[in-house]
């Protein structure tokens, strides 16, 4: 191939420069800036977790399979990964041909930003075209794979049923603009190569194009409009991306080796969860798993429109949804990205000013009740298991038949574990509470601590330091009572579906525990979404501001849910979900202790 | 004239008197406060309670009567747990009340 001009410039590719000098620079400023807001020792970690060739091995690995095969969405739906990925991966390719193209024919140019994109128009066909037959085959091949996806976004766009979403994002004002300027880019880098062909050379798409397109004009007047067209396309799509959506391209990039050095939400605008925001596709996934979703209303106070409110900075919006969340954690499972919602929600309400802030310095030990000294086994029931005791008599029944020395530690009442507190983003108070739970449950001298209450266990788990104290909820502890022989249950002829709480399965990924223990007294059933997809309750503590009339739907549609295989039962191993479900059950509604100590008598 | 006794100097609240800001305040952000009926469960349930004397039902009392620093005082106590939330009979999101409270107490009214 030779070169066709010979200053190797025309102005046609001034609007993609300008575009590419700008979100260049943009990115590049915004990712200083946001490395910057990273604590001190975040940064280090940061920094560090590139000299570690594992960590390093990883990230690349993780760039490559999500943000340009976007794997975990083939999983979900191949047709929706297929888009994702032929648009991605197959404009990766296109860009990274283009390079490998002018460094094979046009090695002194290569330092030309401009001509790896428009290569087409700046060559002509010479005695080595017959070699550049195969890059113009794949050019052509991966230009028909991102025509493909773009096809296949249009049809998405209109139903989106096709591809195995209920509903999709609405998109703002410059989401749309980026959308359409994205599916202009690729035609018009068609329609401007077909009319080129026949001087630069060409394959299966273009070369048919260029007979057709001269055929009827006769001319090429239309070759430069389109080049200009093409060029105009790229140069708006790269100026809004900053402001849409598009934005998720070079965040997840950074966001990806940030999580593999395993930092941690600090701040609730900066840093981290800056970088989690932007890397938002906006894809809407969330949307459908979100448990509030069953009210067209709360289909607006989703994840993706969260991010897209933190972007914009609209406080009173901010607020709105992260108060209205139930923490829940199912959107945070679907997530490709893996953004933690629940996390950033937490931060948004810990950066809240109130005018009283709770202090519970003054509150002594010596008035809490304390249980008699000794035993092995300490038992803590929790705030919600005191308003069950249903859970707690039988738990006790289980521990005496088991012959178990334990203690009850808050019989007489206790403190709360404090993970009401951190959901309501009031860490400094959670803190305060586990400190002196601590103090209280470290002083009892037994060596296991039984929990009853999944929100207890959650924070138990993960934020208290109890020493070599073992800490485990009572559907794991109950299994291996079973399993050590300390109890027989007999089996029941029943059928019971198991309902997996919020903080048990995907807080804590206790998923097995709880249906072994089910099988080996009565049949297990699966509701239809379980595991992950398990439907929240509605009666979360982590919602702030929903209201009691609000939830009954979303207790219902768990309800409906949790009974499609018609179990004669429902069993759970969460006293707040038990209390949530009795309320409008059509069947009885057990926990898991409770069907224990009735196959033990 | 001295009968060997005298009237009580009135315990009766002139509710004309008193402030009611922050009980409106309050209400802008949770409404449902204007239907408490004063039941009590939330006190006979509050963790907080025997510690610290912790009720919302008193809070809200007190927020009507104008008493600010005696509602602060039982609002520092209490640790969100949301079992008063779980049994109002009126289905009062007490949980979201007490943050809307706690949040429109001007700085420094509400601390030490």
């Amino acid at each position: 191939m030779t070169e066709r001009i010979a200053s190797g410039f025309h102005p046609f590719v001034i609007p993609f420069l300008l575009g590419m000098a700008f979100v260049l620079g943009w990115c590049l400023v915004a990712g200083v800036r946001v490395i910057f807001q990273l604590s001190r020792e975040d940064r280090l970690r940061f920094f560090k977790s590139f000299l570690n060739p594992g960590i390093l091995l990883k990230d690349i690995r993780d760039i490559f399979l999500d943000c340009l095969l976007h794997v975990k969405l083939w999983k979900r739906n191949p047709l929706l990964g297929y888009m994702h990925s032929s648009i991605a991966f197959g404009w990766f390719m296109l860009i990274v041909l283009g390079h490998l193209e002018v460094m094979f024919f046009l090695p002194d140019r290569l330092s030309t930003p401009y001509y790896p994109i428009f290569f087409n128009y700046f060559v002509a066909e010479g005695e080595q075209t017959i070699g550049g037959k195969l890059f113009l085959f794949l050019m052509d091949f991966f230009l028909l794979v991102v025509l493909s996806g773009i096809v296949l976004a249009m049809v998405k766009r209109v139903h989106s049923r096709f591809f195995g979403m209920r509903r999709t994002t609405r998109l703002s004002f410059t989401d749309s603009i980026g959308l359409y300027s994205l599916w202009a880019i690729f035609p018009l880098r068609l329609l401007a190569e077909g009319f080129t062909a026949h001087i630069s050379g060409g394959s299966f798409l273009t070369i048919p194009l260029n007979w057709v397109a001269r055929a009827f004009l006769g001319n090429e007047l239309n070759m430069l409009p389109t080049w200009w067209a093409y060029s105009i396309a790229l140069c708006i799509f790269m100026c809004v991306l900053p402001f849409s959506r598009y934005m998720h391209i070079p965040a997840e990039m950074l966001l990806i080796p940030m999580r593999n050095a395993g930092l941690k939400v600090r701040y609730a605008r900066k840093g981290l969860a800056k970088v989690m925001v932007y890397s938002c596709p906006g894809c809407g996934v969330c949307i459908d798993a979100c448990p509030m979703s069953v009210k067209k209303a709360n289909t607006r106070d989703t994840t993706v429109y969260l991010n897209r409110q933190i972007r914009r900075g609209n406080e009173k919006r901010i607020e709105e949804i992260s108060d209205k969340c139930l923490l829940c954690g199912k959107c945070s499972t679907v997530c490709q990205i893996g953004i933690d919602a629940p996390m950033i929600r937490i931060a948004q309400r810990s950066h809240r000013k109130y005018g009283l802030d709770q202090d519970y310095s003054d509150l002594s030990l010596d008035r809490i009740p304390k249980p008699e000294p000794g035993g092995k086994v300490l038992y803590f029931a929790g705030c919600m298991t005191q308003l069950t005791p249903r859970i707690s008599k039988s738990m006790e029944s289980i521990f005496r038949k088991a012959g178990i020395d334990y203690r009850f530690l808050d019989k007489d009442g206790g403190l709360c574990c404090g993970r009401p507190l951190m959901t309501a983003g009031r860490i400094e108070q959670a803190k305060q509470l586990i400190a002196k739970n601590t103090e209280l449950i470290l002083s009892s001298g037994c060596d296991t601590l039984v929990l009853s209450c999944p929100i207890c266990w959650k924070i138990f788990r993960e934020r208290y330091d109890l020493g070599g104290m073992r800490v485990v909820h009572h559907s794991v502890y109950l299994e291996e009572l079973i399993e050590n022989g300390l109890i027989r249950p007999s089996r029941v002829v029943e059928t019971v579906a198991y309902h997996d709480p919020c903080e048990l399965g995907r807080g804590t990924g206790i998923y097995e525990e709880p249906r072994r223990l089910i099988s080996n007294v009565a049949t297990l059933v699966e509701a239809g979404k379980h595991h992950e997809g398990s439907i929240c309750c509605g009666g979360s503590i982590g919602s702030l501001s929903l209201g009691f009339s609000q939830r009954e739907e979303l207790t219902r549609n768990a309800l409906k849910n949790l009974t499609v295989a018609s179990p004669r039962s429902i069993a759970t191993a969460c006293p707040l979900c038990l209390a949530t479900f009795s309320r409008y059950s059509d069947r009885p509604v057990q926990d898991l202790a409770e069907l224990v100590d009735r196959s033990l008598e | 004239m001295d009968f060997g006794f005298r009237l009580a100097p009135s315990s009766a609240i002139n509710l004309d008197e008193v402030d009611l800001e922050l009980y409106r305040k309050a209400a802008l952000l949770e409404p449902d406060i204007r239907i408490c009926m004063a039941c009590g469960s939330c006190s006979a349930t509050c963790t907080a309670s025997p510690y610290s004397g912790m009720s919302v039902r008193k809070v809200i009392l007190c927020l009507q009567r104008g008493r600010k620093a005696e509602a602060a005082s039982m609002l520092r106590n209490c640790m969100l747990c949301g079992k008063c939330t779980m049994v109002c009979p009126r289905g009062i999101n007490t949980r979201h009340l007490i943050l809307s409270i706690c949040r429109v107490y001007d700085d420094g009214e509400g601390g030490k």
